[in-house]
This record gives C-alpha cells, sequence and structure tokens, in this order.
C-alpha cells in the first residue's frame, strides 16, 4: 500500500506512521528476529546449529509439509472458482443490495472461527447434523469427517471471505467506459472477460490468493477439528514442538522453512503480478 | 444427543446449541463461615486444571480464610510448565501430574510443604500417597488432589463380546469404530502394554514394535482425540475409545450404554496433585489453599463436580449415592490398580523420541 506514498523526507506528515513504526518493531520485526535466533541455535547449549531446519527432511515431517501445500491449494482453487462469478454477480448488481450480499458473506467472520470449526464438526460427524438429514430423507450418509476433504472444506468455508472481499473491490473499481470501449470496438463477451475484466482484477485475485493460501498453509486448529488428528499438517508439527515438547528452537527452525515457502508461493504469484495496484495487500 | 433433536438443530442452523454439556445444577451444600472478607489476609496464586474444581469452592475459602485468590487454568501440563520455569507469571501454587511433579522436583522448581500447615492431609488415604511416592519420594512436595486410570470406554450396543483386553483396539472388526486418544505417552503406553513390555521404556527396539503396532491400527481409527472423546463417545459416534476414568463417570450419566473397562494388560494410573513452587510469594497462603480442598467436605463437593477420583478417603465415604461410593470406575480396587503404574519424566531426548516416533503412526 506504501509504494504511492511520498518519502518520508519530503513529507513531514509520515510523523503519523510513528505509531505503527512502533507496533511493527516491536510486535513483527522482533519476534520475527527472536524465530531466526531460535530457529537458528541449538536448545542445549545456544550455539549456532542448521539442525532445527534439518529437521524438515525428516520424512514425516516432509510429508506434513506437501500434505499441507495440497490441501491448501486445493482450498485456494475452489475459493477462487466459488468467490470470482460471485464477484462479478455483485458488481453488475444495479443495486444497493450488492453491499447487503457483501455483508452476508463477511457477516461469519463476526463469530469465531474457532467456533466455526466446532459446528462443522457437528454437521459432518457420522451421526452429525448432515447425516441425520439424510438418513431422515433416506438418502445414503456422507462420511467425510477426519479425511483430508473435511479440511479443505473447513479451510474454504473459513477462508472464502478473504477471497471475496478484494476481489469484489478490484471488480467494483473497474471503470465501466473500459468495458464499454471494448464492446465498441467489437469484442464479444468472452473476448472482454478474458482480455479486460480479468487482466485489470488479477491485483485483487493476487491478493485474495494470498489471503487465503498463507492462513490454510500455516493452519492446526482446522485439521485438529475437522481431520480428528489422523492428518499431521505441518501446521501440526510446529506446535507439536511448541506446546509438547517445549522446543521452541525446533518449532522456530520449522516455522522458518515454513516462511521461505511462504515467501516462494508469494513470489511466484507475484511474478503474474504486472499491474500492482492498491488493492493488493502486498 | 438423539436424532430429533438433531433434525430440529438443522432447522434451526443452531448445531451447536445442541452439544453443551449436560449441567447439574445440584443444591450447594458447602457454607461459607464468613469470618472475613477476601484480600484481609493476602492473596494466594492458583494454577490449575480446566474444570478442575467447583469454582463455588473458591468462594468459600476466600471468606473462610480471607485470602483472595488469583484463579488461572491451563489445558495440560506441557502448556504450564514453561510459564512456571521461565518465572513469566508466579505461581503460588499448582495442580501438575505425577511425571511433571518429578520433573520439576529434578529441576529444583519446588519448595517442601510445611506439613504442620496441612493437616488435613490425614484425610488422604495412605494408599494414594504411597502411590505418589512413586515421582514424589516420602511425599515431601506434593498433596494429591485427584487421581485416575485411563481405560477403554465401549458402548454396549455396538459391541458383542466382553471387552477386557486393549486388543479391541487393534482389531480389524471395529475399523473406523475407534476413537484413539491423541496423547504421545497415553498412546504408546497402550501399544507398550499389549505387547507387555513396561510403559516407561526407553528402549528403542520395544518402542518401534509399539509404533509397528500403531501403524496397523492407524487405518482402524475413526479420529484421535482427547476431550472430545466425551461428547463423540455420548453421541454415539464409536464403538470404543480411550478416556480417562474420570471422564467415563461422567458420560455414563449420558449415555447408559457406555461401558468402561480398564484392560487385563495392565493400563497407566495418574496422580494430580498440589505442588509450590520455588518463587511462590505466598507459601503460607498456598498451604491453606492445599489445607483447604483436603476438607472432607470440600472435596467431597469437587468431586460431584468434576467427577475425577478423589484420594480423600473421608470424602468418599461422605458419598451418598452407594454406586458412585463402591463404583469400580471411580475407585477401582487394588486387583485393578496392582496392574497400573504411573508414568515417569524420561528425560527430553526420549520424550523427543517418543513424540518423533509418534508423528509415524501414518507412514
Amino acid at each position: 500500500m506504501s509504494k504511492n506514498a511520498k518519502s518520508p523526507a519530503k513529507n513531514p506528515s509520515a510523523l503519523l506512521a510513528t505509531p505503527y513504526t512502533i507496533w511493527m518493531i516491536g510486535f513483527i520485526v522482533i519476534p520475527l528476529l527472536m524465530v531466526v535466533y531460535y530457529g537458528m541455535t541449538a536448545k542445549s547449549d545456544g550455539a549456532f546449529t542448521f539442525e532445527n531446519i534439518k529437521l524438515i527432511a525428516q520424512p514425516e515431517n516432509l510429508r506434513a509439509l506437501w500434505l499441507s501445500i495440497l490441501l491448501s491449494l486445493i482450498s485456494t482453487i475452489i475459493c477462487l472458482v466459488i468467490a470470482y462469478p460471485l464477484a462479478m454477480i455483485l458488481r453488475n448488481m444495479k443495486f444497493k443490495s450488492n453491499s447487503f450480499i457483501v455483508m452476508i458473506f463477511i457477516l461469519p467472520m463476526w463469530m469465531n472461527s474457532l467456533l466455526r470449526t466446532i459446528a462443522w464438526q457437528n454437521i459432518l460427524e457420522r451421526k452429525g447434523v448432515l447425516n441425520a438429514f439424510l438418513t431422515f430423507l433416506n438418502l445414503p450418509t456422507l462420511n467425510i469427517i477426519n479425511t483430508p476433504a473435511a479440511i479443505v472444506l473447513g479451510m474454504v468455508y473459513d477462508f472464502l471471505p478473504f477471497m471475496i472481499l478484494p476481489l469484489y473491490n478490484t471488480l467494483a473499481k473497474i471503470d465501466e467506459n473500459v468495458i464499454n470501449a471494448a464492446r465498441d470496438l467489437g469484442a464479444n463477451s468472452r473476448q472482454t472477460f478474458m482480455k479486460i475484466i480479468f487482466p485489470l482484477s488479477l491485483p485483487g485475485v493476487i491478493s485474495g490468493i494470498t489471503m487465503v493460501f498463507v492462513p490454510s498453509l500455516t493452519t492446526f486448529a482446522i485439521s485438529n477439528i475437522l481431520g480428528g488428528s489422523k492428518v499431521l499438517l505441518i501446521g501440526n508439527v510446529i506446535e507439536q514442538q511448541f506446546q509438547k515438547l517445549n522446543n521452541w528452537n525446533s518449532g522456530s527452525g520449522l516455522s522458518l522453512v515454513l516462511m521461505v515457502f511462504v515467501l516462494i508461493s508469494m513470489a511466484l504469484v507475484a511474478k503474474y503480478d504486472k499491474g500492482g495496484d492498491s488493492t493488493s495487500v502486498w | 444427543m438423539k436424532k430429533t433433536n438433531k433434525i430440529l438443530a438443522l432447522g434451526m442452523v443452531a448445531a451447536l446449541t445442541f452439544t453443551g454439556c449436560g449441567s447439574e445444577d445440584e443444591e450447594f451444600t458447602l457454607k461459607a463461615t464468613n469470618n472475613y472478607k477476601a484480600g484481609e489476609n493476602g492473596e494466594v496464586y492458583v494454577y490449575n486444571w480446566g474444570e478442575y474444581i467447583d469454582e463455588r469452592v473458591i468462594d468459600v475459602f476466600e471468606k473462610d480464610t480471607g485470602i483472595k485468590v488469583i484463579y488461572n487454568t491451563f489445558e495440560e501440563n506441557e502448556d504450564m510448565y514453561p510459564i512456571i520455569a521461565t518465572g513469566a507469571a508466579k505461581y503460588d501454587v499448582v495442580c501438575p501430574s505425577d511425571y511433571m511433579i518429578q520433573k520439576m522436583i529434578d529441576e529444583d522448581m519446588l519448595q517442601p510443604l510445611n506439613k504442620d500447615n496441612i493437616p488435613n492431609l490425614k484425610n488422604i488415604g495412605s494408599e494414594y500417597l504411597k502411590a505418589s511416592e512413586e515421582f514424589d519420594p516420602g511425599n515431601v512436595y506434593s498433596v494429591p488432589y485427584c487421581w485416575g486410570t485411563v481405560g477403554i470406554l465401549y458402548n454396549t450396543t455396538m459391541v458383542d463380546e466382553p471387552i477386557d483386553s486393549w486388543g479391541v483396539l487393534f482389531d480389524e472388526k471395529y475399523k473406523n469404530d475407534i476413537l484413539m486418544i491423541d496423547s504421545v505417552r497415553d498412546g504408546f503406553m497402550i501399544a507398550l502394554s499389549y505387547l507387555g513390555y513396561d510403559q516407561n521404556t526407553t528402549n528403542e527396539a520395544e518402542l518401534n514394535e509399539a509404533l509397528e503396532l500403531l501403524q496397523k491400527q492407524y487405518p482402524l481409527v475413526q479420529a484421535y482425540v482427547v476431550d472430545q472423546v466425551r461428547d463423540k463417545m455420548i453421541g454415539g459416534e464409536a464403538a470404543l475409545g480411550v478416556i480417562y476414568s474420570g471422564e467415563a463417570i461422567y458420560t455414563q450419566r449420558e449415555n447408559p450404554d457406555l461401558e468402561y473397562v480398564v484392560p487385563k494388560e495392565g493400563s497407566n494410573t495418574w496422580i494430580d496433585g498440589w505442588v509450590i513452587p520455588s518463587n511462590a510469594e505466598n507459601k503460607e497462603n498456598a498451604e491453606a489453599w492445599i489445607n483447604f480442598l483436603c476438607r472432607p467436605d470440600v472435596a467431597l463437593v469437587n468431586f460431584d463436580y468434576i467427577t475425577y477420583s478423589t484420594p480423600n478417603t473421608a470424602a468418599r465415604e461422605l458419598i451418598e449415592d452407594a454406586d458412585i461410593r463402591n463404583s469400580t470406575i471411580a475407585f477401582p480396587g487394588s486387583d485393578i490398580l496392582d496392574r497400573c503404574s504411573t508414568f515417569k519424566y524420561l528425560g527430553e531426548e526420549v520424550e523427543t523420541l517418543y513424540m518423533n516416533l509418534w508423528n509415524k503412526k501414518s507412514n
């Protein structure tokens, strides 16, 4: 967001950034440095080591990382497929009602996400709400609880609003005249979409993808609750290191690896972000 | 939870409200003497497990002694440990489990209790003090608060054979009907006991054998859970679940089809006890707290609320319901206890090995 800001030296109002600067240093920079410090030192004697980072090479940890990437990728794609058409519909709505519909999608976020995840557990359980309903209708029951499918469902449900909002914001900002011009020049709807609307919405797509992919990649609560702890994600492995083993060093080492993967995924996405405008959060 | 409820819940899109635990609003018999106002005689910082006291007891303690209680809770021993170890918060009295007490004693984190300030200690059964000596020789640092066993909770309508062995948890027949415990030491305890090994083993060959068994079990398990086992078993989600004995009594109240057994191969018995960290600032108040909780009437109120077995023999005699007073779940006989033992702290290296092996169970 700061790309358009003037340099602080020429702009005295930059002083207004002081509270945030203090916040950023105290709660972002210093903790990050601490993670790097813990991740690079041995628990026993505090000596410099790569052992904590090498932990990722253990087969079960690699598997957890791979599964996390795969499930987050699937969730992100599903979110995009659901959210993009919705954002288009919202954009094309002429009434004031679109803000109402946006609100409906944001409404669940007013509730604690852990609670919503536990609610999904109740819905999906073998004798849960959904199956009780299916049995009532004499339909076959659905057993996806404690499988990766349930985790993906949980991720999509929890993070969908983070995809809808940036998409809707960018799409709503596209100047109607640009689209009309394309139509005037003989583009059909498909061409207008492919050549005008979609490219112009890319910044929203990209920030949506990062805002869904990153929290999905790092979650551990969803896999615990909806996966029945049968599916171990990298977030669970890191949580175990901190909570169960009280080993901050190995936990930090694994977190560093995860951070690298987050950075790589963001770099990959950013490659396609040619325009880079203010809707992007990164 | 009944099926009609479920459909109703769907209709109301209010699934959550129906899973709440049944609340027992029994008459509160404990009366405060009202000698003091809370805070008149200082404070005591208490760090206890969640849902591990009838909170009305705290109020009575404050009025009886004039000591203000600052009460906080933790989820697991491992959550509590770093807070005490780093001195992030100073607590006067904490309630860890056996192996954690041993670890804290080893690391000089506790101070000896002054038994003169805890006359009610006489109410604690000698067998429990003796069991505590496994981790606290001489009962120098701890006073037992709750104890129990680990066993199998099964739904009598879903099994058609007598359940008396850990073996059922490894039986193909119960595929997808097993709720395994999501706890490293308890998980290995089950596999090791079934194989006839010591649950505190440090022998890698034995542990690998246990791991193989756990790997074979993995496809049969519906979910790995700890607290959720209660609601899932009550709701009939699975036929078999690994559970702590105290939870078993509660689940039976909610669903009479459930039955609890300590398998014949032996199991773990655990004891949670009150200890005073070495950096405690209100040691005498902490001892007053421990003494108060050892009062039979107080221990009884807590037992009714927590349903975990009390080592307070005097309190047990006060239990009116003979079924519970003589319940073998709440108070297993020596025949059961003789085949159980407590966890020992195995040192960081071995504990890490256990954790790493546990994570391999899904391979």
